[in-house]
C-alpha cells in the first residue's frame, strides 16, 4: 500500500515538476531544468529501498520548490528571445 | 544567496552579534562545499575575487615567501599555454624569479620528461594549469604532482576552467596551490578561491584586517561566497552526467562540422579541411576549430544569432592570433581562422545543431569569396607559393 501510494505520488510529483520546469522564461534554463527532471526520475527508476525513496521524494520537492521560486525571479527579470527560440516556433 | 542579500546581511567578520553570525556561518558552510569539491580540508580554502587574484596571490605570495626566507632567486617552470594571469604575473616578476615555459606538444600536452630535465636547485615551483581554457587540454596533474613531490617543489594549478567539470583531487595530485573560479561552475562572478595546502607558506598581496587566515585581507563579499559554495555542491552533484552530456553535444557539433575520419573522403554535407586543436581526449566542452581559407574574425560577424569567439574571453578585445595555438605549432592563418565553441550544461542540442549547419553555411559562402580558396581547388599548393617574388 506505501508502494502504491508512493508510486502515484512520485507520478504526480514528476509532471508537476516537468510543467513548472516549462514556466521558465529563459530557454536555456527551461531546457535543463526538463532535461533534469527527467533524467532524475529516469535514474531513479527502479530503486526498491523505501527509506532511500523518501529521501530523494524529499529532495525532489526541494528542488520543485526552488523551481518554482526562479521562475518567479525569472519571470522579473525576463530578456528578449533567443534566436533559436524563434527557430522552434518556426519549425512547430 | 538571497537571504544573505535580504535579511541575513550581516558582516561574517562582526564576531559580537547575531548578524555575523549568520553570515559567517553561511560562509562557512560555502567553504565545507568547495572543500568537498576538491577532496581538501575547508580551512585550505581563501576566498578571493576570481581565479586572476588566486593565481596571483599563490604564485607572489609563495614566491614572495621562498625569496624573504629559503632562495634568493627562484626557479619556476611553467608553461606557454597557461592563461594571462599567469604569463603576466610570472612575466612581471621575471627580474627577480628565473622561470622557464616549457614548450607543448600538437595537442597542448608537456612533456614530463622535459619538466624533469627543467628542475634545478634552485627550482621552487612548478605552474602547469588542469584544463585549458582555449583548447580544452587536460594536463597530466598526477604525474606532474609525483615529479612536484619527488622534488620537493610546490605545484601550484590554476584549475579554473576545470574544478566542477572533472574530478579535481588535491591529495591524490598532490597540489600545493590551486585556483578556483566562480563563473566558470556556474556560480556567481566576482568571486573564486584559492586552495593553499596546509603548511604551504605565503605571504599575502594586500595589507589589512587579516581576514582569511591573513592571506586575503578585506570584508568577504557573502553573497558570492555563499553562491560559490551552493556552485560547487552542485557541479559535484552533477558532474559525471553534465560530462557526458558536454560530450555528446561536443561529438555532435563535430560531426555535423567536419564528420569523422571515414565520413570525410565521401560525405559532401561536411565541410572539408576543417582541423580540431587541441587534444580528443581533452575536457569536450571547450571546442577549437580552425576553417582554412576564412578569416575567423569573419566567421563571427556572419554569425550574429550566435555566441562564439575566437580565443578566449580575457584576449577576445585582441586581433592577434591566439598564443596557445601558436604554442601548439599553427601556423598564423590557421590560428587567424580559429573558433572556440563553448559547450555547457545550459547548452541544448537544438543550438548546437542549428550553430552548426550555420557555421557551414556561412563558411561556404565566405570560401566562395575567397581566391586563396579558389587556388587550392584548382590543386595549387599554397604552402609551395613564395608570396614575396610577387
Amino acid at each position: 500500500m506505501i508502494i502504491m501510494t508512493s508510486r502515484q505520488q512520485i507520478l504526480k510529483l514528476y509532471k508537476t515538476m516537468l510543467r513548472e520546469s516549462q514556466k521558465f522564461p529563459s530557454y536555456n534554463f527551461k531546457q535543463y531544468a526538463v532535461r533534469r527532471v527527467h533524467d532524475a526520475f529516469k535514474e531513479n527508476r527502479s530503486l526498491t529501498d523505501a527509506k532511500f525513496i523518501e529521501n530523494q521524494l524529499k529532495e525532489a520537492y526541494r528542488n520543485l520548490d526552488i523551481i518554482k521560486r526562479q521562475v518567479i525571479i525569472g519571470q522579473l527579470y525576463s530578456t528578449e528571445k533567443l534566436v533559436i527560440e524563434n527557430i522552434e516556433k518556426n519549425k512547430k | 544567496m538571497l537571504p544573505y542579500m535580504t535579511s541575513s546581511f550581516g558582516n561574517m567578520h562582526s564576531r559580537t552579534h547575531a548578524f555575523g553570525w549568520n553570515a559567517e556561518a553561511g560562509v562557512e558552510k560555502a567553504r565545507a562545499q568547495v572543500a568537498g569539491l576538491i577532496n581538501s580540508s575547508p580551512c585550505e580554502i581563501v576566498f578571493t575575487s576570481g581565479a586572476t587574484e588566486s593565481s596571483n596571490l599563490a604564485i607572489k605570495g609563495a614566491l614572495n615567501y621562498i625569496k624573504k626566507n629559503k632562495i634568493k632567486k627562484p626557479h619556476v617552470i611553467t608553461t606557454q599555454t597557461e592563461h594571462k594571469c599567469v604569463l603576466e604575473t610570472l612575466r612581471e616578476l621575471e627580474d627577480e624569479v628565473e622561470v622557464t615555459y616549457l614548450k607543448v606538444d600538437n595537442k597542448g600536452l608537456i612533456d614530463l620528461e622535459e619538466l624533469k630535465r627543467s628542475i634545478k636547485d634552485n627550482t621552487a615551483m612548478i605552474a602547469v594549469m588542469a584544463v585549458n581554457n582555449e583548447i580544452g587540454t587536460v594536463q597530466p596533474l598526477e604525474e606532474i604532482g609525483k615529479i612536484a613531490k619527488k622534488n620537493n617543489v610546490l605545484f601550484f594549478c590554476d584549475a579554473a576552467q576545470g574544478v566542477g567539470k572533472i574530478p579535481i583531487d588535491v591529495n591524490k595530485n598532490n597540489i600545493s596551490l590551486m585556483s578556483i573560479s566562480g563563473h566558470k561552475m556556474y556560480g556567481p562572478k566576482g568571486i573564486g578561491a584559492l586552495f593553499v595546502k596546509n603548511k604551504v607558506r605565503i605571504l599575502p598581496l594586500q595589507s589589512g584586517g587579516g581576514q582569511e587566515r591573513n592571506f586575503r585581507s578585506g570584508t568577504n563579499p557573502v553573497p558570492l561566497i555563499v553562491g560559490l559554495g551552493k556552485a560547487a555542491e552542485i557541479a559535484k552533484e552533477e558532474m559525471k552526467s553534465n560530462f557526458e552530456y558536454v560530450k555528446m553535444l561536443a561529438q555532435k557539433l563535430i560531426k555535423i562540422i567536419k564528420g569523422n575520419e571515414t565520413q570525410e573522403s565521401k560525405n559532401d554535407n561536411i565541410l572539408p579541411f576543417v582541423i580540431r586543436n587541441g587534444d580528443e581526449n581533452g575536457y569536450p566542452g571547450c571546442v577549437n576549430l580552425s576553417f582554412p581559407y576564412v578569416e575567423g574574425e569573419s566567421l563571427l560577424l556572419s554569425l550574429p544569432g550566435v555566441a562564439l569567439s575566437s580565443g578566449s574571453a580575457c584576449t577576445s578585445q585582441s586581433l592577434e592570433p591566439s598564443y596557445v595555438l601558436r604554442a601548439l605549432g599553427t601556423k598564423d592563418d590557421l590560428a587567424h581562422s580559429s573558433i572556440r565553441f563553448g559547450i555547457g550544461k545550459f547548452t541544448t542540442e537544438e543550438e548546437v545543431v542549428e550553430t552548426a549547419e550555420k557555421v557551414k553555411e556561412s563558411v561556404t559562402k565566405l570560401r566562395e569569396m575567397s581566391p586563396l580558396y579558389e587556388m587550392v581547388k584548382e590543386g595549387i599548393n599554397l604552402d609551395e607559393i613564395n608570396w614575396g617574388d610577387n
